[in-house]
């Protein structure tokens, strides 16, 4: 191997261990730091699977979303099945039920209890009602109104309700909440970068001495750099691991109660974790940051200690 | 080895520290820079080390122009220079074998051949036995035996020590003075600031007095020196 390469590499193993060596020799002050960051990416995480939970559960709803068209009262069943045949060719709707007036009569004098009072008239109050599932897999309030007002142009519809706008709601609501939370996680990824920067910074001039003695015998900038580099890289580590330990606790302890909330609700929904795909971002992001904080110390201290 | 053409130190102050310096120091010399404080001979050897820049006058260094040595290069320049200082600035939080292991790892040397050398430089300076231990456990002479054993221990050609012998008793002083003859007996150019006149003058070497940033006299044996 090429003398210089080799030198290289020994040289970011001997400031690999030292850092690392470094980091032990003063425990009590560095954990806490290290507990510190991983609280403060602990909470960008956090919020990044509620996110995600939240979406999935929203998604299953956006699945939901139906349009009830009633038709006029003097639509006969046969012309409302030609109705539901012909809107069913449409492209943007995927599914149709058509409930029959008779149906619907039925239906509402079992569970009613009014049997008496319908009785008084022959005449069936209720219209032929088509329910319709749009096609596109996750609400959207464009094509939806779209959709409804082509249908109530038709002479064969009389009214028509969906239940879409409190799902559009909650979107814009979730919207606010993503909004809100890249607001606080880029603030606390800021913190982050500053406890690194000063924890750096405090050891770059604890370590005046020693930097100003390497520079005296020849030692380059880049040699003085590579332990506090590598000191970022183990708080980003073992921050990221903090973070990612704190996440996962608390989504075992969350997971009990949401299990049995969504059986109250009926749904099989389960709470996902950060998974292994987040679980390396988690750890890219705190490295990144790890790294960065202790560049930006270096770069701003370490020119300000020259040999005297 | 080193040459001073015309050379002038004037710190931003506007504190002359060095004018119109002309000296000439060869090869495998061993040579004496002495005055009262405030002479100039620190500085003297900070532009030698390039710690401080001169502002006018030409320095040649192991054949090179200092004036010419870009700010990033001087860690490379560096490596050719051993510096020994009065209080002997080790790293006390290090074991001896890691102070003195210092110029060889910075300039990446192997393991064996830093373990091997570290052991020569110890055992040249008789502190061998010492070799785990770490500075606070060591005496003032120890402690600046062991400054003398991390500036040679990369066999750099220029041996620069600035008061060498300010914080040792008149015996450990001319132990040091010896010790550093003895790396001059092996080729390496040897360059001393120093105060204490009395002792370098038995030392049969060059002298270099300065005063007020001037040289004020030179001599190469016992004299009597002007002013002094």
């Amino acid at each position: 191997m090429n003398q210089f390469i080799k030198t290289w590499l020994t040289q970011h193993a001997q400031a690999f261990f030292f850092s690392l060596g470094q980091y032990a020799k003063n425990p009590v002050n560095n954990i806490l730091t290290t507990i510190v960051i991983g609280i403060s990416l602990a909470f960008p995480a956090g919020f990044y699977v509620f996110l995600s939970n939240a979406q999935i559960v929203s998604s299953g709803w956006d699945n939901a979303v139906e349009i009830n068209i009633f038709l006029e009262t003097t639509i006969d069943e046969q012309q409302a099945t030609d109705f539901a045949k012909q809107i069913s060719k449409r492209n943007d709707i995927a599914d149709i039920i058509l409930i029959k007036k008779d149906k619907a009569l039925a239906e509402y004098k079992k569970l009613s209890g009014f049997t008496d009072v319908l009785s008084v008239t022959d005449e069936n109050p209720f219209p032929n009602v088509v329910l319709v599932k749009p096609t596109y897999k996750y609400f959207d309030e464009s094509k939806t109104k779209r959709l409804v007002e082509e249908l109530r142009a038709m002479p064969e519809v009389d009214n028509i309700q969906y239940d879409g706008k409190w799902i559009n709601r909650l979107a814009k609501i979730i919207d606010i909440v993503k909004l809100v939370i890249f607001i606080l996680s880029t603030l606390l990824a800021v913190a982050v970068l500053l406890i690194v920067g000063n924890t750096i910074r405090l050891s770059i001039y604890s370590s005046r001495n020693e930097i100003e003695i390497t520079k005296l015998f020849g030692g380059t900038d880049s040699f003085i750099q590579r332990p506090f580099l590598y000191s970022g890289l183990w708080y980003g580590i073992f921050g990221g691991s903090i973070a990612w330990i704190l996440v996962s606790v608390s989504m075992q302890m969350l997971s009990g109660p949401v299990n049995n909330l969504s059986i109250l609700y009926a749904s099989n929904f389960q709470l996902t974790g950060l998974g292994l795909i987040n679980t390396l971002c988690l750890f890219g992001f705190a490295i990144l940051l790890g790294l960065l904080g202790s560049w930006i110390a270096v770069k701003r201290h370490l020119c300000s200690i020259e040999p005297n | 080895m080193i040459q001073f053409t015309n050379v002038f130190m004037t710190y931003p102050s506007g504190n002359k520290a060095l004018q119109n310096i002309n000296l000439n120091i060869n090869k495998g010399e061993m040579v004496y820079v002495s005055g009262r404080s405030g002479a100039g001979k620190s500085t003297l050897l900070k532009l030698i080390n390039l710690i401080d820049r001169h502002t006018r006058g030409q320095i040649i260094v192991k054949g090179q122009s200092l004036e010419r040595i870009k700010n990033n290069r001087i860690p490379i320049f560096r490596r050719n220079i051993g510096f020994i200082f009065q209080n002997h600035r080790l790293l006390n939080d290090r074991t001896i074998f890691d102070n003195v292991a210092l110029p060889l790892v910075i300039s990446g040397g192997n393991h064996q051949e830093v373990k091997r050398r570290v052991h020569a430089a110890l055992d040249k300076v008789g502190l061998l036995s010492k070799i785990n231990n770490c500075p606070v456990e060591l005496s003032g002479g120890e402690q600046q035996r062991v400054g003398v054993a991390r500036a040679v221990v990369h066999r750099p050609a220029v041996l620069l020590a600035d008061e060498p012998t300010g914080n040792l008793d008149p015996a450990l002083s001319w132990d040091m003075m010896k010790l550093f003859e003895q790396f001059n007996q092996v080729g390496v150019t040897v360059l001393i600031a120093s105060h204490e006149l009395d002792m370098i003058k038995h030392m049969n070497k060059r002298i270099i007095i300065l005063d007020g940033g001037r040289i004020l006299d030179v001599g190469d044996n016992n004299k009597n020196y002007i002013n002094h």
